[in-house]
């Protein structure tokens, strides 16, 4: 009795999280259907699949109101084929800033994960005035929110020259660091003291130590580490935003840019490049899933 | 170790913005942050927006997540599947996800002739509901594998035991996980506080600055107002939100400190 009841449970269960699912799949769908609908059918009706003819003209019956019948002039089909993507990709330059968002992406979380497991490794082995500073200005600049830096940052970007898709690499690895070494340094605590000092015996020196015994262990720290500063510099809109000349844009920038000054939003032009957005970031998503699931759990306990 | 120069750097970014301007600064001692809060009722009002923001949205995420996380240790088909959807949500940026559900609650709304902006209370719910469509996959991760973690012989001890499963759930699931309950609640938090892109993608502040959250209102007073010391008191605003947000840090780590200390 009891074994029946409860693979009746699994089954409800199972109906339970289907709904679930498509309440959740919904507002991606509803992007994807209205990428390909005319500007005006996307706010006016956002739940309707589009139509392909013409709704032809008619006379409505005589009612009260209009005793002679009226006339009710069709709508237009409101499938707008790729006319929005077109537009859109021309509009923000699409192409350019996701080369943009591509390149400092990569180029930020490369320069993390090699400047923080070198700075993990010397403040956990190396202990005095100088890392303690080091130490403590990283949990500072962890816990700091952006608003407070953001200003003085900007300015000083501007001073530096760091005010480009160069520049800002700089910047990010700054950003990024806190978390980094702290996820590396909290790894490197693991490992034994007798290996590296196996390797000096030997007669390797600190900096070779370093990239054939250290490094190499560092690897699935330096995974899980990529992934997290992945999903947030891709996404990071502020820093961007007010670092970038506005010809070089990541495309979060981009894509706000498609509001106008007063709040009018190009729909047509924004669902196109909304879908255009989520793509390569669930691409990514499916393709490095194990790898990412493991990165939000060591980063929780450690966060 | 080259490495060095670039956290140094980071260090003197740090220590600059505790001033109040960087080239041009006058000492004008607290009269910043009095101004902060007289010259307009703004920033009060973002951070009771946010308070009260922060405190639904956490309260809805972690109970949904934990409800999420329950039904997918059941063994149910198509976990993985499950999971992989649930959490997708979490990967796509603050923007992008604002403007979808701007789509959606305007196109719902609309059946009623308003949209998000005609009154507050439609942004701030449509805030929640976005945040919990995209949180809620992340703690559901956190979650699933803390009651992974559960020994099953304790379950089973439970059962025989004859607890039920209310009894079960209250009784052992919640304390074990109880860790995970503290970090999951920490970063729903922080990150309700610390809002910004969703906020500006979904209502921009309208209708009149009224669902303006607190990071929201110190972007605009440093670059949307005009006056010549508005940087002044939006870095003073900036210091008062830093001070929230680590003291929120802070507790934490106090909290997990003495967790650790018990165990």
């Amino acid at each position: 009795m009891a074994q029946v009841s409860n693979r009746a449970g699994k089954w409800i269960l199972f109906a339970v999280l289907i709904i679930v699912a498509a309440a959740v799949l919904f507002p991606i769908l509803v992007v994807f259907m209205n990428s390909f609908k005319g500007q005006l059918y996307i706010t006016s009706q956002p739940f309707k699949f589009p139509t392909f003819k013409p709704t032809p003209d008619h006379m409505e019956e005589p009612s009260e109101a209009f005793p002679y019948g009226r006339f009710v002039p069709g709508e237009d089909a409101t499938f707008a084929g790729i006319t929005n993507y077109t537009r859109g990709l021309v509009q923000i330059k699409f192409f350019q800033s996701f080369g943009w968002s591509l390149w400092i992406t990569i180029a930020s979380v490369c320069g993390i994960l090699i400047c923080t497991s070198m700075l993990a490794w010397f403040i956990t082995r190396v202990k005095n005035w100088f890392t303690t500073i080091i130490y403590f200005a990283l949990t500072v600049s962890m816990i700091v929110p952006f608003q407070m830096v953001m200003f003085t940052m900007s300015r000083f970007a501007n001073i530096l020259h760091l005010d480009n898709p160069w520049g800002i690499i700089v910047l990010y690895v700054g950003f990024g660091c806190g978390m980094a070494t702290f996820m590396f340094a909290g790894f490197i605590k693991s490992i034994p003291l007798a290996l590296e000092e196996a390797a000096m015996i030997d007669g390797a020196g600190p900096v070779r130590t370093f990239f054939q015994v250290v490094l190499p262990m560092l690897k699935s720290t330096a995974i899980t580490l990529a992934i997290l500063q992945t999903m947030w510099v891709w996404n990071d809109y502020l820093l961007p935003y007010l670092t970038l000349p506005s010809t070089q844009r990541t495309i979060p920038v981009a894509i706000q840019s498609l509001r106008g000054s007063y709040g009018a939003v190009n729909w047509g032009a924004m669902m196109a490049m909304l879908v255009l957005a989520m793509l390569p970031v669930i691409i990514f998503f499916l393709a490095c899933q194990k790898y990412i699931i493991k990165g939000v759990l060591a980063g929780a306990v450690k966060g | 170790m080259i490495s060095f120069v670039i956290p140094f750097f980071w260090g003197i970014v740090l220590s600059f913005c505790k001033f109040t301007n960087i080239t041009n600064a006058d000492f004008v001692g607290f009269q910043n942050y009095i101004e902060a809060f007289t010259v307009d009722s703004y920033f009060m009002d973002s951070f009771w927006f946010t308070l009260a923001f922060t405190v639904v949205s956490v309260i809805t995420i972690n109970v949904i997540a934990f409800a999420l996380a329950l039904c997918l240790t059941k063994g149910v088909l198509g976990t993985n599947i499950f999971r992989t959807i649930f959490f997708m949500p979490n990967l796509i940026g603050g923007i992008v996800l604002g403007y979808i559900w701007q789509l959606i609650i305007n196109g719902v709304l609309g059946i009623w002739g308003v949209n998000i902006t005609t009154n507050a209370n439609y942004g701030f719910w449509g805030l929640v509901i976005l945040m919990n469509w995209q949180n809620a996959g992340y703690m559901m991760i956190i979650y699933i594998a803390a009651i992974q973690n559960i020994p099953t012989d304790m379950l089973e001890a439970a059962s025989i035991d004859g607890a039920g499963y209310w009894r079960t759930l209250f009784k052992i699931i919640i304390p074990s996980v109880m860790p995970s309950i503290t970090i999951c609640l920490f970063m729903t938090i922080t990150n309700g506080f610390k809002l910004y892109d969703q906020n500006l993608a979904l209502t921009a502040g309208n209708p009149g600055r009224q669902t303006e959250m607190m990071a929201m209102n110190i972007f605009n007073t440093f670059f949307t107002r005009n006056a010549y010391f508005a940087q002044g008191v939006g870095q003073a605003k900036a210091v008062v939100f830093t001070i929230i947000v680590a003291a929120i840090a802070l507790t934490q780590l106090g909290i997990t400190r003495k967790k650790e200390v018990e165990n």
